[in-house]
């Protein structure tokens, strides 16, 4: 390990054999060549943690926070008791841990260099950003390689950074919120992520401002054998409104690469917080994220989050309903194609009287694409006044497709009210066969249900987004067709 | 001018032999009928000229303007110009009948050519003015929750967007009521032009007193056993399928 490594080229991806076949994930799928300026090397140690603080140069209270991170880490045991026996085949000495041309994210695109610039471009990120939205941040595996706000929200007072940079500017306010929500322990990957986190953003918005666009941050994992493990912190203070949009995607490379993120959301007094993930990352992405907000009093949380990458997605966005009124959102769309496992849900912890919460989760599984729903909702007796809708539903594309559903929902007491539906349903060859008698390919038809399925829930995203969604889909389905 | 030529049609569903030799050719324009009683191979007739995957044709040939479909998958057979009015369209939630339609009229323009949404629009709703049809029944999911005669008037509007070459409506008179059906014959009516042939397929005669034919066929046990005009159908209606069985069998 040295400060400065040249790392290998970068693979071109058109070169790399897709280890899951017939599955067409074009948009995200190329990569360029960069020299790293700074690389923490392959495996995990303590010398690893070190390396990664000192880059930053950060305060010895976060190297402290780091490595008591990395024991817990390696004292847990992989969660396999419940979850799937693939997380065995994370190889964690194998893995780059930090990567990056420098700490420094650059405010215009000019100054971006050239092969990451390209990178964004095609991903279409510049210009979204002139389109609609209010600030946008683009992480190129674990540094921030542009972040730049509006002068008219950088105006009102919103703080929209990477984490590095919170870290350093904003000591005081990120250390307030930071692992509050999600304690290091939490869980084994919150534990990795706590250890090696770097990038991410840190989002403050003020009293009673309401940000009229978007935020977005976009992730993208451009090395091979890397460990991507953002760091994100939102705090909308009393009365104050935003949208955080992410969206991910990687190369396809023929070994394994790990997302590990961690996400907490604080939404103080009446603030409202949305956000939104379309997840496409490639089929060899192990995407194990923490997702969690707290929710104050009368204050609201929403998270729409869309999984159509990955070879392992596990992920449970959760909402602590800590005041009274509070309210919690979990919509959920998630697609298991061949080779992949979608193992999504929603946590809905109530924890004070007339709370309320929502979860909508829709998975479709195609081919020998597998999806599982978990749900956690909590309800204790002593709370009144306190309701919980659950929806899953599950879409069935040919019959090697599996799904399962384990709602755990415990509620006691007698003055809340819990509903929970769920529904199975298959795309027949019936139906295959209508929709190609009007001319549509079987992949056109196969997609069409499957935009049709999730219709109502996409509809609720912002334009943009579900304009991408459909095209993702498409693309999936396409390539689906054997 | 086009032609549907079906030759010495013979089609199986796993072991069990249905359509057991049947030749009929429909140009332009044409409208013919094929009645016969339940299980006689009428739709299984109709699903394997559209290229059903569980119907398998064990030999003979449909030709489309003197080419085989047999080699085409049924969204090539339905863009080359077979259309299907299906007897039990499927459902397809969440899909509404407009963005349904777009898609397959966008499926029928070539690599990277643009759909004009204006023009589209405007064309839907001239047939849908053509047909009777309100304007909200194209924000609809496509056939989910219909009544039997909303899923016939929906398969109608699909034939009338599609401008196909031949249209094979499969018992499109079953399950409706008078009313209905009145509707449902009227649309067809409007839509008969030189341009497009129409190969009917019922079991009862009551169709035919709404659109008239111009060729009448009868089947039995996967053949066609006699043909005729618009007065074949009114003798069979007349002396009723014993008459087939008994005189028009050969023994």
């Amino acid at each position: 390990m040295s400060d400065v490594t040249e790392t290998e080229s970068a693979p071109i991806a058109d070169t790399v054999d897709n280890p899951v076949s017939g599955i067409d994930q074009t948009a995200g799928n190329f990569s360029y060549k960069v020299d790293y300026e700074f690389d923490a090397g392959t495996g995990l140690s303590e010398k690893t943690v070190r390396y990664i603080s000192t880059v930053k140069k950060e305060a010895p209270w976060i190297l402290e926070f780091r490595l008591n991170a990395l024991k817990q880490f390696l004292a847990k045991p992989m969660p396999t008791h419940w979850a799937t026996k693939d997380l065995e085949n994370i190889n964690f000495d194998k893995i780059r841990y930090y990567l990056s041309s420098g700490q420094k994210p650059k405010r215009t695109w000019e100054e971006v260099p050239d092969d990451i610039k390209k990178t964004f471009e095609r991903l279409g990120v510049p210009e979204h950003e002139r389109k609609f939205l209010a600030g946008v941040e683009a992480q190129f595996d674990s540094e921030a390689a542009y972040s730049n706000i509006k002068d008219i929200v950088s105006k009102q007072g919103v703080i929209f950074v990477n984490s590095t940079e919170g870290l350093r500017e904003h000591p005081e306010l990120f250390r307030k919120f930071f692992g509050k929500v999600i304690p290091t322990g939490d869980n084994k990957f919150s534990a990795l992520n706590s250890a090696v986190f770097s990038g991410g953003s840190f989002i403050y918005v003020p009293k009673g401002v309401k940000v009229a666009q978007p935020l977005q941050a976009y992730f993208r994992i451009n090395a091979e054998n890397f460990g991507q493990f953002e760091r994100t912190l939102i705090i909308a203070d009393e009365g104050a409104e935003v949208t955080y949009m992410e969206g991910c995607t990687a190369p396809k490379f023929s070994t394994s690469t790990l997302h590990s993120a961690v996400v907490e959301l604080v939404a103080l007094k009446g603030a409202k917080i949305q956000y939104i993930t379309v997840q496409n990352w490639a089929n060899n992405v192990f995407n194990l994220v923490t997702k969690r907000g707290v929710a104050h009093e009368e204050a609201e949380i929403k998270w729409i989050d869309c999984n159509i990458g990955s070879r392992l997605t596990m992920k449970y966005p959760g909402v602590v309903l800590k005041g009274r009124k509070a309210r919690g959102e979990v919509i959920s769309i998630a697609l298991a194609n061949d080779g992949q496992h979608q193992d999504t849900g929603a946590k809905m912890i109530h924890a004070a009287d007339e709370t309320t919460s929502n979860i909508v989760a829709k998975s479709i599984s195609v081919g020998q694409g597998r999806s599982t729903y978990r749900g956690v909702v909590h309800i204790p007796k002593h709370l009144k006044g306190c309701k919980n809708n659950t929806e899953c539903d599950a879409l069935l594309i040919n019959s090697n497709s599996r799904t399962d559903t384990y709602p755990a929902i415990t509620v006691r007491g007698e003055r809340n009210s819990v509903q929970h539906e769920a529904s199975v349903s298959k795309v027949s060859e019936e139906q295959i066969f209508y929709m190609q008698q009007r001319g549509l390919t079987e992949g056109q038809a196969m997609s069409l249900s499957v935009n049709g399925f999730i219709n109502d829930l996409a509809r609720q995203f912002p334009m943009e987004y579900s304009v991408e969604l459909k095209r993702l889909i498409d693309l999936e389905m396409e390539g689906s067709v054997g | 001018m086009s032609q549907l030529e079906i030759k010495d049609l013979h089609v199986s569903i796993g072991e069990k032999q249905i359509v057991k030799g049947l030749s009929l050719t429909v140009r332009s324009g044409e409208v013919h009928a094929i009645m016969g009683p339940n299980g006689t191979g009428k739709s299984t007739l109709a699903k394997a000229v559209a290229g059903h995957p569980s119907y398998t044709i064990t030999s003979g040939d449909v030709l489309l303007d003197g080419k085989s479909v047999l080699p085409m998958q049924p969204d090539e057979r339905a863009r080359a110009g077979l259309f299907l009015a299906f007897q039990y369209p499927s459902e397809i939630p969440g899909v509404s009948i407009a963005n349904f339609l777009r898609a397959a009229v966008q499926a029928r323009l070539g690599e990277g050519e643009e759909l004009d949404a204006t023009g589209y629009y405007k064309r839907l709703y001239s047939k849908m003015d053509l047909l009777q049809i309100d304007r909200k029944f194209t924000s609809r999911a496509i056939n989910d929750g219909f009544s039997g005669g909303e899923k016939k008037r929906c398969e109608i509007l699909q034939m009338a967007m599609l401008e196909p070459k031949f249209a094979l409506m499969d018992e499109t008179d079953s399950g409706l009521d008078i009313d209905a059906l009145r509707i449902v014959a009227d649309g067809v009516n409007a839509l008969r032009s030189t341009n497009l042939g129409v190969l009917m397929i019922t079991h009862y005669q009551r169709l035919l007193g709404y659109i008239v034919p111009d060729h009448v066929h009868v089947m039995w046990d996967g053949r066609i056993v006699k043909s005729g005009d618009k007065s074949l159908a009114l003798e069979l209606e007349a002396k009723g399928y014993d008459w087939v069985k008994n005189e028009l069998i050969p023994a």
